[in-house]
This record gives structure tokens, C-alpha cells and sequence, in this order.
């Protein structure tokens, strides 16, 4: 089962024969990912990576029934690339790409709204690692051999500190159902939140760990979800408890810009709706092998 | 990226937003002749630092004679300011603003700004202006209107004349509000920003609308199409360590503490912070240094961190995912060799070839503690930087 991604699913890559396109598309194939081609403007008609080259979204989709699309656009152009996704019929993008202008994510998103629920296309990112269902398909730029396949559902911001999580838990034997990364932007495709839903809805799926940050309203949303609508344990970690308030920490999202978004404010917010906190980020792994243990 | 008041008025007067006559002075002889050049018998000289609450620090100062003038000039450049905004160490003021003083019958707030919860732009104001906005909202919400905006369609005539009665402003003023909070949205939209904000917002005694301040903050990420808001950068008003990181593509922010850090990714650079402060340690900074970290930019890094004197102790966490512990660990040893590291230096390595990148730090020689855990990582950090401070 998983979420988002498995061994089924018709992946092409948008920004496909660029240097960064090109060497994540060759990792994602070696991996296992049902890579079906990739686009980039001009160059449709030939083949690279043994692949076909489209010209537009909607080719991929008529030729070889696209479903999942990963954009290495550069972030001038990357909020188009994603438009031209959702609207080709793409059920599941994710967007790499790293600078998009925070104006550009709006419009994306005020552009995602127009479809009905049931033909929107699900976007994660950008400013991310990625989507893996480990031991299926990888949707990312990760290093695939750190994920063992297994029972527990993991949603992030960051990139290196998800692949911390996933390495504490193959120490203790843990696997992931499916890994989601949903980027450092202030404004992302998918929220916390939305990536609970997707997990609770898994059967695969028994205990989720949400990786959170400072800055933003979407941990405590996802923790009001999980207490109103959740039958599964999730298992918190807040990162920043170091960081200064309106410092920017690297991520264009991670800035306490108001009230209620420092580290220590969200965790007593989530421990309040009942979410397990990982009192340290070495404690992950043992934490969720815990909470399991209990269950 | 922030910008000053003279910067954000002389933007937004070109959007059609009334401001005061005033002028540019690096100097006390150019802020009298700037009063000269505006005339009439009050002036106010007004510090240009990127920080808020100017007036609480002592940074803005009303002036009734050209003498007057002069001294305060003279008392502000140089000067160091401290707000709550700028941090204990406060900004420098290198130019001034001299400004027609304003006969104020009524004092609001106003401000535009992008809003992460609902993906939208937001107009908050206030009819109780002249305080600072988280005040107002921990005193009084209810003073407060906030008023969403659809991007698809953009600002509508009927939101903008809401706010204006919500502002208080008499029915004679309306259209005159309704072309201000227009202009600025316009502003905020074309260019990019992701704040603008004018406190006060005042109606003056002969019933005009005036910015008499106004702030604007830009989003970095757009910068590559804003040639002309990237040129206002005033880098005077920026830590000199972040620029100079920021030249190198590495995202740096100085802090209180004596544990130097170099870290992959910001999540994980913020969570092994995290872990040294539990670990009963103070990080002395943050650092990124992304996914590329070459040979060349990891010594770059260990230079920028080093060069924060106040750094007792050095911890080095990467979890290699595009690149490869070995990689990392080649750098790092280059780095330590040229740049002739006299404090204790604790790596930990995880990921992709990470028994090769061990293997490569404990045959260099050199006196390297490593780690395999993060938390193991953090304790050692913090014990050797305690052992060195009682060894000093």
C-alpha cells in the first residue's frame, strides 16, 4: 500500500535532460521507480536515458500515461512547470526545486483550488527531498539505501533530518511505509495536515512521525487534526528550540515571526492534543520503537 | 531583504502615496541644508536603520531651528541603536532622513503582508496607531481588522473602502484612502514584497493622509527579477559573516554561543543545535552548507565559522545523501591542514560510503573526534568545549 507512490506508478520527470534532472532520473530508475520519460520544452522526440522526451505535460500524459510527475526546473520557471502539471491531469507532483518566489507558490496554489477535489492534482513541496515508499518507488533526490521498507509513515520538512529519523529507526529495526517530505517553504503544496490524512487513511501505515520546525501555523493544525480525527499514534519532533526569534534558520519557512511559532510553544501546544514529542532529535527512533512497543 | 524608510516612501510615492517632503542627509551640514530646502519652522530628523521601533531607541528626534537640526544630526550618525527588532548588538545609523514635520490630528496603523495560513495576501489596520502591532494584538485584538485578498482577482474597491472605515477615516477621505491602500498593494504585488507596513498612517490637521513611516520587506527568492529593489540593498545594515557566507551560497546566522557548527540540510543543522544546547552547550551559529559541499566550500565554511572568535569548540554533522561521506571527509581533513585548526573539531558522518569517510578522517593523523550517533556527536562537542575553557 504506502502513500502517494509504489512500484506502479508512471513517473516523468519535468526539467528531464538537465544536468541535476538527468542524474536523480537515472537514481530514481536505478532504484526501482516506474520512470516512463521526461519532458523538456524543444527537445520532444528523442530519447534520453532510454527514455522518450516530450515537448508538454499532456503529451507524457496521452503517450505514456503519466500519473506522477518530479520538477528540476529551475525556480524562475518552476511554479509554470507545476501549473502545467496539474493541469495535464497529473494526480501527484513533487517539486524539488529550491528559491521559488513565495508570490509564484501562491498563485500555484490559487491555481491548484480551481479543480475540483477529486481531479486535484496533490502537490509536496517545494524545497524538498521528496516522496519515497521504500523497497517500491522513490520520488526524490535521497539516498534510497538508508529507508527500510516497514509500518511507520514519516512526514517532514527537511530533507537530511528525515534521513536521520529513518536511520535511527533501521537501527532498531524499524521500517517506513512511506517517507513524505513537504519542503521548507512558507507556502507548500502539502501541509502537515494533509499528509496525516493520507497516512491515517493507510492500513499499511500504524504509527506516523511528523518532523516539524519553528516558524508557521501547519504543526499545531496537523496536531488538531490528529487529536479530532486519528485513530493512529503520531510521534512530534519541533526543531529550532536554539533558534532567535525573526532569524531566518536557512529554510525561507523557519523564522518566529509571531506568536505560537517558537519550538517550545508548539510542542506544549502538541502535547496538549495528545501527540508524543521526542524530548531530543536522537531520541526518534526510540521514541516511535516506544510507541509501538505499546501498541 | 529590508530596505530603509526614505526607500520604501520614495517606492511608494510613485504608487501614489502621500508622504512628507523631505530629503536625504549623510552629514549635519546636509540635514540643515535638507531643512533649508524644505523650509517652515519643524523638522523631523530621522535615523535610517533596518529595524522598527526607531522612535522608542532614540533614533527619530523633532527639530524647531536649524541649530537644532545640526546637533541632532550630528548625535544620530554613528550611533548605535538598539530596538527589539535589531538584537543586543543593534544597528549602526549611516544616514539620516530629514523630513517636513507633520501636524497630526489622528494616528493609525496599516500594513499589507503575505499570509502563510491562508495563502493569501492580508490588509490589517487599526485605528489606534503609533503602536507596535503585536502590542495592539496581545491588548486589544479587537481594534484590529484584517480583510483577505484574493489573488486570482486581486484587491477590490469595496475591501478597500472597508478598511477605511474601519481606519476611522471621515467619508471625505475615502477616495483619497481608497487610491493609498491601492497604490500599496500594487507595490507589494510588483514588486515582490512580502511586508509593507506605514505606522503611523496619519490624517494630518488640514485633513490629508500621510505615510509619515513606512517599511518594506522583500522575499529573497525574487530577487532575480527585481533588479531594482536588489540594488537598494544597504549592506551596512546586514551581519558582514552572513553576507559573506551568503557570496559563498552557504546560509549562515551568527549566534550567542561557542560551539561552531557546520551542518547539511537546515532541518538537521537546527535539530543538532537542538542537541547541543540539551547536551548543556550553546551553539555559537548556524550553518548549511546544502547538498554540494565540495572540498572548496567545506574549507570555506571552516573559515566562517572560525572566524567567530568566541568559538571554543567545532562540531561537523553531515548525513551524506547526494554526497558522499568520503567526499566530506576529504574536505574536512584539507580543511583542518591548511587552515591550522587550534581547537577541538568533533565529526560525525552518516550516509551514503560513510564507512570509507571514517575510515579516511581516523588515517589522517590528525587529532579529530568523531562520533557516530548525533547525540554522541552533540555530548562530545560540549565535553571537549568544556575541557577547553578550564584549560584556558
Amino acid at each position: 500500500m504506502a502513500i502517494l507512490i509504489d512500484e506502479t506508478t508512471r513517473i516523468i520527470v519535468q526539467g528531464f535532460t538537465g544536468k541535476i534532472g538527468s542524474f536523480h532520473a537515472q537514481d530514481m530508475i536505478n532504484y526501482g521507480s516506474n520512470v516512463v520519460g521526461g519532458i523538456t520544452p524543444g527537445k520532444g522526440g528523442q530519447t534520453h536515458l532510454g527514455l522518450p522526451v516530450f515537448n508538454t505535460v499532456k503529451e507524457a500524459v496521452r503517450e505514456v500515461g503519466a500519473e506522477a510527475s518530479i520538477i528540476f526546473v529551475p525556480p524562475a520557471f518552476a511554479a509554470d512547470s507545476i501549473m502545467e502539471a496539474a493541469d495535464a491531469g497529473i494526480k501527484y507532483c513533487v517539486a524539488i526545486t529550491d528559491g521559488i518566489p513565495t508570490q509564484d507558490m501562491m498563485t500555484v496554489k490559487n491555481f491548484l483550488r480551481r479543480f475540483p477535489v477529486e481531479q486535484r492534482m496533490i502537490l509536496t513541496g517545494p524545497n524538498c527531498a521528496g516522496t519515497i515508499s521504500p523497497g517500491r518507488a522513490m520520488l526524490g533526490i535521497m539516498p534510497g539505501h538508508i529507508y527500510m521498507q516497514g509500518n511507520v509513515g514519516i512526514v517532514g520538512r527537511s530533507g537530511t533530518l528525515g534521513y536521520e529519523a529513518a536511520d535511527q529507526m533501521k537501527r532498531l529495526g524499524i521500517g517506513i511505509s512511506t517517507s513524505v517530505g513537504i519542503g521548507g517553504d512558507p507556502i507548500n503544496g502539502s501541509s502537515h495536515r494533509d499528509i496525516l490524512e493520507k497516512f491515517e487513511a493507510d492500513p499499511e501505515t500504524k504509527v506516523v512521525v511528523m518532523i516539524g520546525e519553528i516558524g508557521g501555523p501547519q504543526e499545531v493544525e496537523a496536531g488538531i487534526f490528529a487529536k479530532k480525527h486519528m485513530s493512529k499514534p503520531v510521534v512530534a519532533y519541533i526543531a529550532g528550540l536554539t533558534a532567535p526569534e525573526g532569524r531566518r534558520m536557512g529554510h525561507a519557512g523557519a523564522i518566529i515571526s509571531s506568536a505560537g511559532e517558537s519550538a517550545a510553544e508548539k510542542v506544549a501546544v502538541l502535547k496538549e492534543l495528545g501527540v508524543t514529542i521526542c524530548p531530543t532529535p536522537a531520541a526518534m527512533g526510540e521514541t516511535v520503537a516506544k510507541v509501538l512497543a505499546g501498541m | 531583504m529590508d530596505i530603509h524608510e526614505y526607500q520604501a516612501k520614495e517606492i511608494l510615492s510613485g504608487y501614489g502615496v502621500k508622504i512628507a517632503e523631505g530629503g536625504m542627509a549623510y552629514s549635519p551640514e546636509e540635514a540643515v541644508q535638507r531643512a533649508r530646502d524644505i523650509g517652515g519652522h519643524i523638522w523631523a530628523v530621522k535615523a535610517q536603520i533596518h529595524s522598527g521601533a526607531r522612535g522608542k531607541a532614540g533614533g527619530i528626534k523633532i527639530c524647531k531651528t536649524h541649530d537644532e537640526v545640526e546637533a541632532a544630526a550630528g548625535a544620530l550618525l554613528g550611533k548605535r541603536l538598539i530596538t527589539h527588532q535589531t538584537g543586543p548588538a543593534g544597528k549602526v545609523c549611516g544616514r539620516l532622513y530629514v523630513e517636513a514635520g507633520t501636524d497630526i490630528a489622528k494616528e493609525m496603523y496599516f500594513c499589507f503582508l503575505v499570509d502563510r495560513s491562508t495563502e493569501r495576501i492580508v490588509m490589517v489596520g487599526s485605528a489606534q496607531g503609533g503602536m507596535e502591532i503585536e502590542e495592539l494584538a496581545e491588548n486589544n485584538p479587537d481594534a484590529i481588522t484584517k480583510i483577505y485578498i484574493e489573488p486570482a482577482v486581486g484587491l477590490q474597491d469595496y475591501q478597500a473602502r472597508e478598511m477605511a472605515f474601519a481606519l476611522g477615516l471621515d467619508p471625505e477621505l475615502l477616495s483619497h484612502a481608497v487610491k493609498t491602500i491601492r497604490g500599496c498593494y500594487r507595490a507589494l504585488r510588483e514588486l515582490d514584497a512580502s511586508m509593507l507596513e506605514i505606522n503611523p498612517l496619519v490624517v494630518t490637521r488640514s485633513n490629508g493622509l500621510v505615510a509619515l513611516d513606512a517599511k518594506m520587506g522583500f522575499d529573497d527568492n525574487a530577487l532575480f527579477r527585481q533588479q531594482k529593489i536588489s540594488e537598494l540593498r544597504d549592506k551596512t545594515q546586514e551581519d558582514p559573516r552572513e553576507m559573506a557566507a551568503a557570496d559563498r551560497g552557504l546560509s549562515y546566522v551568527g549566534l550567542d554561543g561557542d560551539i561552531g557548527c557546520m551542518i547539511n540540510g537546515a532541518g538537521l543543522a537546527m535539530a543538532t543545535m537542538d542537541m547541543i544546547k540539551l547536551a548543556g552547550g550553546e551553539p555559537a551559529n548556524f550553518l548549511d552548507v546544502g547538498g554540494g559541499a565540495s572540498a572548496e566550500r567545506t574549507e570555506k565554511a571552516f573559515r566562517l565559522v572560525l572566524a567567530d572568535k568566541n568559538v571554543k569548540a567545532m562540531l561537523v554533522n553531515i548525513f551524506a545523501g547526494i554526497n558522499r561521506c568520503d567526499w566530506i571527509a576529504e574536505g574536512v581533513v584539507e580543511a583542518v591542514k591548511k587552515i591550522d585548526m587550534k581547537i577541538p573539531l568533533i565529526v560525525r558522518l552518516s550516509g551514503t560510503n560513510v564507512e570509507e569517510g571514517r575510515r579516511i578522517i581516523a588515517e589522517s593523523g590528525l587529532p579529530i573526534i568523531t562520533a557516530e550517533t548525533l547525540a554522541e556527536a552533540a555530548e562530545k562537542a560540549v565535553q571537549a568545549r568544556n575541557e577547553a575553557v578550564q584549560g584556558a
